[in-house]
């Protein structure tokens, strides 16, 4: 990269002084924030008298896969076996991304074309969400989930991640750029508002989709049941995770391997996804 | 009035599908954001510990907590802390960087994009962070700082009240470009070009200007979108204070409202108490929240 810090389009207003500095400070920032992520992708693979070495190293020397054995072994003698945390956290993870991009869909098309009383008060309501978080209901949450008997199963996690506002929030917004004309053309053809909604509106949000996925992805993936979970065959991935990192110095290996498998789903996800969240972020705007 | 009504009436008949279309996402969103509302206010008036039925008590629980927990001004303090400097930082970082991400070719800006939005995408593995500040000599902070000579001894960085804090506050940091970070790359992008060329005619000299006369204002609206993500979660932090810290944490230096909150809501069982914790916890944040969509209105004008 030999200063490849070339402009997008030749752009006027440029110095070169001010683009090296600006250039300079987001190397620098860059660096606090990946290093942090590479250390622990060495500390995956790294031996154990590496990571225990003095003065500690970044990169790995001798890499080995014993981490991985170790962490295996770990949970293979466990009560509850390594695979059924993943598939706790598969489920929960697939089951609410299901059911939130269909259920926010289906609310923010009207929201996005339709004219109708209450629209206003209920749009307002779901950007007011967005200014609190979780936490604030935790109690009277707990209290409704034991009232409907959702308390200690996979849905008190699924179930409140289908309602998840940020997502019906940018859908929304994404929905509004779609032509009317588009939607005009097929209701006098005849078609009804459902079946709009199905083959022509669903298929031109396919970029918020993506979005929506991947912001849930990141809340259920990082999951660890909320405190709605107790039954340990139950538990997530994520909650293994921190019981293996209580473990401490003897567990200093198998941490840093599961942080690995942790991190690297996510991330690969958003690689694959970047262009097309660019894309329905554009439209996140908030107008007045 | 009556025709009033029978007009909104028929009109709501008329959009049946709408309603249809948007019941199901907003039966859940009311059992699940709106009801726990209404019923945290309520409760917040009551004693209430789970087994008996709630006794009103009136502002008892409020005056409770204001006047005679220390350990609530306490997480108060830090909370105010963590919002007042991760709040205002983070919304700047995020901008500053997606600002000059966006001058790079786009191979390079998807690369950089991934650098910074990484740790928040990367499915809360903060805890990576207490190999780095873990007590022993073998933690990278300790390592680094010993084999310089600064120190003598490794320091229990997670285990003294001084540390704690900025330790907190540069990973909460090191979180916060998420999704509001997104939005302002995205929002860049579509800045019109034509505005700039435009602008540079228009006698407009430097980048700078450039900046505050043509791309803040083009991008208002993601600005304020940005503002909610980043103040709300600047509001919220808990996770990583119990994960880095511990809970409690010594001496209570990494309190915030939030872990306070699920201190009596989760370990002490009194819920009335809780719920007024939860409440101001409420007002502070969506009070923020709109003063600063308020004031962020005026950018550019």
């Amino acid at each position: 990269m030999t200063f490849s810090f070339r402009l997008r389009k030749k752009r006027v207003n440029r110095s070169f002084w001010g683009s090296f500095s600006l250039f300079a400070l987001l190397t620098l920032f860059g660096a606090f924030m990946i290093l942090p992520l590479v250390y622990a992708i060495n500390n995956a693979f790294k031996p154990l008298d590496e990571i225990f070495m003095f003065p500690p190293t970044l990169f790995v020397r001798n890499p080995t896969m014993n981490n991985f054995v170790d962490l295996i072994n770990l949970l293979g003698n466990s009560w509850v076996p390594f695979s059924r945390y993943i598939f706790n956290t598969v489920f929960i993870t697939g089951m609410g991304i299901i059911g939130h991009v269909l259920l926010a869909s289906a609310a923010a098309y009207p929201l996005a074309k339709h004219k109708f009383p209450g629209k206003g008060f209920m749009f307002t309501i779901v950007v007011l969400s967005l200014m609190f978080t979780p936490a604030v209901t935790a109690i009277p949450t707990y209290m409704i989930m034991s009232w409907i008997g959702l308390i200690d199963t996979y849905w008190a996690v699924i179930i409140p991640a289908f309602a998840y506002s940020l997502g019906l929030y940018l859908m929304k917004q994404f929905m509004e750029q779609i032509p009317d004309v588009l939607l005009e053309a097929a209701k006098i053809d005849g078609a009804s508002e459902y079946r709009i909604f199905w083959t022509i509106v669903m298929p031109n949000v396919k970029p918020a989709w993506l979005t929506l996925i991947i912001l849930l992805f990141q809340i259920l993936w990082g999951s660890d049941g909320n405190g709605f979970i107790y039954s340990e065959q139950l538990k997530s991935l994520h909650f293994a995770a921190n019981q293996i990192v209580q473990g401490g110095i003897a567990r200093a290996g198998a941490a840093a391997a599961v942080a690995l498998i942790l991190m690297s789903v996510p991330i690969t996800l958003f690689v694959f996804s970047q262009s097309r969240i660019i894309e329905t972020m554009a439209t996140s705007g908030m107008k007045d | 009035m009556q025709n009033w009504l029978s007009l909104k009436l028929r009109e709501a008949k008329a959009n049946k599908h709408s309603y249809i279309l948007l019941a199901p996402y907003m039966l859940l969103f009311t059992v699940f954001t709106v009801l726990p509302v209404l019923i945290s206010i309520v409760l917040s008036f009551t004693y209430f510990n789970m087994l008996e039925f709630p006794r009103f008590i009136g502002w008892q629980n409020y005056t409770r907590l204001f006047l005679e927990d220390d350990v609530f001004l306490i997480a108060v303090k830090n909370t105010i802390l963590f919002a007042v400097i991760t709040g205002p930082i983070s919304y700047i970082a995020c901008f500053v960087f997606a600002w000059i991400i966006n001058e790079l070719s786009p191979k390079l800006r998807a690369i950089m994009t991934l650098v910074f939005y990484a740790p928040s995408i990367s499915g809360n593995v903060f805890f990576i962070w207490l190999m780095i500040f873990s007590g022993d000599r073998y933690g990278i902070a300790n390592g680094l700082l010993i084999k310089l000579g600064i120190i003598l001894e490794p320091l229990q960085w997670l285990k003294t009240e001084a540390y704690v804090l900025p330790i907190i506050i540069l990973v909460q940091l090191w979180l916060s470009l998420g999704t509001g970070f997104l939005a302002f790359i995205a929002g860049l992008q579509t800045v019109d070009s034509t505005l700039y060329e435009a602008g540079a005619v228009d006698g407009i000299k430097n980048r700078w200007q450039e900046l505050w006369y043509i791309t803040l204002p083009s991008m208002r609206p993601q600005l304020m979108f940005g503002a909610v993500i980043q103040l709300t979660s600047a509001f919220a932090v808990a996770d990583v204070s119990i994960a880095l810290a511990g809970f409690p944490s010594v001496n209570y230096a990494a309190e915030t409202i939030v872990t306070h909150l699920i201190d009596y809501g989760t370990t002490r069982f009194e819920m009335g108490f809780a719920s007024s914790i939860a409440t101001v916890l409420f007002m502070i944040m969506v009070g923020t929240n709109i003063l600063v969509q308020k004031l962020l209105r005026k950018v550019g004008e």
